[in-house]
């Protein structure tokens, strides 16, 4: 049995890739001594030119990764964390996303960007933003934001090995939070793929990182009360798993959204409108979405961090309220 | 009438004052042409309604063409930017590729009508494809060169931009890691004096772009850009030295946008009749003609011989490429990912 926490998972399977394919190397902000959450820590040593630092500039980490993808290699690139992802926003919309489609397939980009995401770590404005919504509205870049360990090894060894640029988010929060045995666990091995992971019938819960724990913590609770709940772990963002989505929103006919993201132009509002657009005949109720507040970012102060994050109990309040509907 | 000397007559061995071989002097000369000729003959489609938008390189040939010509091609990489069609004909680019590209046609090979004119790539070229972004290229060749570097492989990259783009966070965050890493790099400034409408004094406080070189750790050269033989002589030797490990060059070629900034551009708004006369008289085809005729390298029948085959294939290709099919409505779709 191999019990892991989600860095270790995460670390074990970069030297996995890096030991099984010498295309492989890692590239980002303190890397070499391990990274300031320590995702590459001994890699440096046993795996020599391999895992280089970067100066202090995401732009070129991200450009210099699309380079290297461009000869060849399969860079996995580090952007310490994805609230300083913006710098190299350019570099992802412009280019990145673009390379195959502008080439008609002549060119293509094999590259990983891994990026820690998501709050409730007192990191205030600039180290707990949810960027997902961003890169989603970006045909061309592949979205995966996992949920446990096991589907961390496996959807972290299907982007390295996608031909595509993936952008590879990490919920930091639950990098030492969440464990789990990774050889009996269900693991996904497909980017573009969902998972119902838990089968009710009164209503329907989708979520993604941190919150899909709180979600199933939720669901626990509710079940105490009557309340069933389906809850989708959707582990790919972009491409969406839209046949899955339909179906447990279908299995139900009442859908809860939850993300930590701010409600409006969150990645909520376009799950809603899939299910609204091919399930609402199915629908008993209105859909539902718990996200962060329309602020501009989430405040440091652990009191204002708690109102603006999304937990067990605003997600059961919120499924209790929909199943009564 | 004298006996016109074939391609293959030319002599391969190098004269001394130029450091090119007659053979190199011809395929010079033939590439700056029809650089020019093929721009001309887009600006006119473009002004029959038949071309929706033209940005060109002229003035530019000589940077383009003696730089291109300095690196190995089939081995070395270029990421070129949206004037370099000199560097794009060094690199196997014909005139009826050219043209396809300008009227966005279905079976153009680098944007296959998906991208405006001149975004160049051809991966088995070893053109990297861009977008209109400026100095975004720069960090896609540090990437080519590192990945070079980390495999073994011994080659350059050249990565060409016009001086405008030097402003850009990614042009500086290119040469710091070039610099640090010493990666086989050429950053090649096309410096021709605008960026659309704004001179270069509203660009930058320095004289050079060149002088930045020594902030990041890395050669620096300042060329005359009108002058192909003298890129070629500058650039060359940098090639040999960054791809023997020496480090990266930021190379700036003095030259001068002749036109526009694009079909869409009126340059009077901006620039006196006057300073294009005197820029004009440096025009770089011009020079290089006059240079090689009175060293007598070619007899003037030559140079005649070579601007009628250029002529014929322009026009030839643009009435080719007229011909050839449009994209179908749909083929706005696919290739949004790659499948292997």
């Amino acid at each position: 049995m191999a019990e892991m926490t989600v860095i270790e998972a995460i670390r074990s399977t970069l030297a996995e890739e890096l030991t099984s394919d010498d295309r492989t190397f890692i590239l980002g902000e303190d890397v070499e001594a391990g990274g300031v959450f320590r995702a590459t820590e001994g890699l440096a040593a046993r795996f020599p030119g391999r895992v280089i630092d970067s100066p202090l500039a995401e732009s070129s980490i991200i450009g210099i990764s699309i380079g290297a993808a461009h000869y060849g290699m399969r860079p996995i690139a580090e952007i310490q964390f994805a609230d300083f992802i913006h710098a190299g926003f350019d570099q992802l919309c412009s280019e990145a996303s673009r390379w195959s489609y502008r080439t008609k397939g002549d060119s293509w980009l094999p590259m990983v960007v891994r990026t820690p995401w998501g709050g409730g770590v007192h990191g205030g404005q600039h180290h707990s933003q949810s960027i997902e919504a961003y890169y989603c509205h970006m045909p061309g870049i592949k979205v995966v934001a996992p949920s446990f360990p096991a589907d961390y090894r496996s959807l972290l060894r299907a982007a390295i090995e996608d031909p595509n640029p993936v952008l590879f988010l990490e919920h930091k929060r639950t990098y030492r939070l969440i464990k789990q045995d990774v050889d009996d666990a269900p693991a996904e091995t497909r980017l573009g793929r969902s998972r119902i992971t838990r089968r009710g019938n009164d209503l329907t819960i989708y979520a993604y990182g941190l919150m899909l724990h709180e979600s199933l913590a939720a669901a626990d609770t509710l079940a105490g009360e009557g309340i069933d709940c389906t809850v989708v772990d959707l582990l790919t963002l972009n491409p969406l798993d839209k046949e899955t989505v339909l179906e447990a929103a279908k299995m139900t006919g009442k859908v809860l959204i939850v993300h930590e993201d701010t409600l409006t132009g969150g990645f909520g509002g376009e799950l809603a409108a899939l299910i609204a657009e091919h399930a609402f005949e199915y629908l008993d109720a209105p859909i539902r979405r718990v996200a962060g507040p329309d602020i501009p970012a989430m405040p440091f102060h652990h009191a204002m961090e708690g109102f603006f994050m999304p937990n067990r109990d605003k997600i059961a309040a919120a499924a209790r309220d929909l199943a009564a509907y | 009438m004298a006996a016109v000397r074939t391609r293959r007559d030319r002599s391969q061995t190098r004269i001394d004052d130029y450091l090119l071989s007659e053979a190199q002097l011809e395929e010079m000369y033939y590439h700056m042409l029809l650089a020019r000729r093929l721009n001309e003959r887009m600006l006119a489609l473009n002004r029959q309604g038949r071309a929706p938008f033209v940005i060109a390189g002229a003035g530019q040939e000589a940077a383009q063409v003696g730089a291109a010509m300095a690196l190995k091609k089939g081995i070395d990489y270029v990421a070129p930017y949206y004037r370099d069609l000199g560097v794009n004909l060094v690199f196997g680019m014909d005139a009826r590729e050219a043209m396809l590209n300008l009227l966005a046609k279905r079976d153009d090979p680098n944007a296959f009508g998906r991208q405006m004119p001149s975004h160049w790539g051809n991966r088995e070229r070893h053109v990297v494809t861009q977008s209109s972004v400026v100095a975004t290229q720069l960090l896609h060749a540090v990437g080519i060169a590192l990945a070079a570097k980390m495999r073994n492989d011994p080659i350059v990259v050249l990565a060409s931009c016009g001086e405008g783009s030097t402003s850009r966070g990614d042009f500086h965050e290119a040469l710091n890691f070039a610099g640090i890493h010493k990666l086989p790099v050429i950053f090649y400034i096309e410096n021709n004096g605008y960026a659309i409408t704004e001179r270069t004094d509203k660009e930058m406080a320095i004289e050079h772009v060149a002088d930045r070189a020594r902030a990041y750790g890395i050669h620096g050269a300042v060329v005359d850009g009108m002058d192909a033989i003298r890129v070629y002589q500058t650039v060359a030797p940098a090639v040999a030295e960054t791809r023997g490990g020496g480090g990266p060059y930021l190379i700036e070629a003095k030259c001068y946008r002749l036109w526009a900034h694009s079909s869409d551009d009126d340059d009077s708004r901006y620039r006196t009749k006057q300073e294009l006369e005197e820029w004009a008289r440096k025009d770089p085809i011009k020079l290089f003609r006059e240079r090689v005729e009175s060293d007598r390298i070619f007899p003037p029948e030559d140079l005649d011989e070579i601007e009628q085959r250029v002529d014929d294939e322009v026009k030839e290709a643009a009435q080719w490429a007229a011909s050839q099919p449009d994209p179908a409505p749909e083929d706005a779709l696919g290739f949004v990912y790659k499948e292997l």
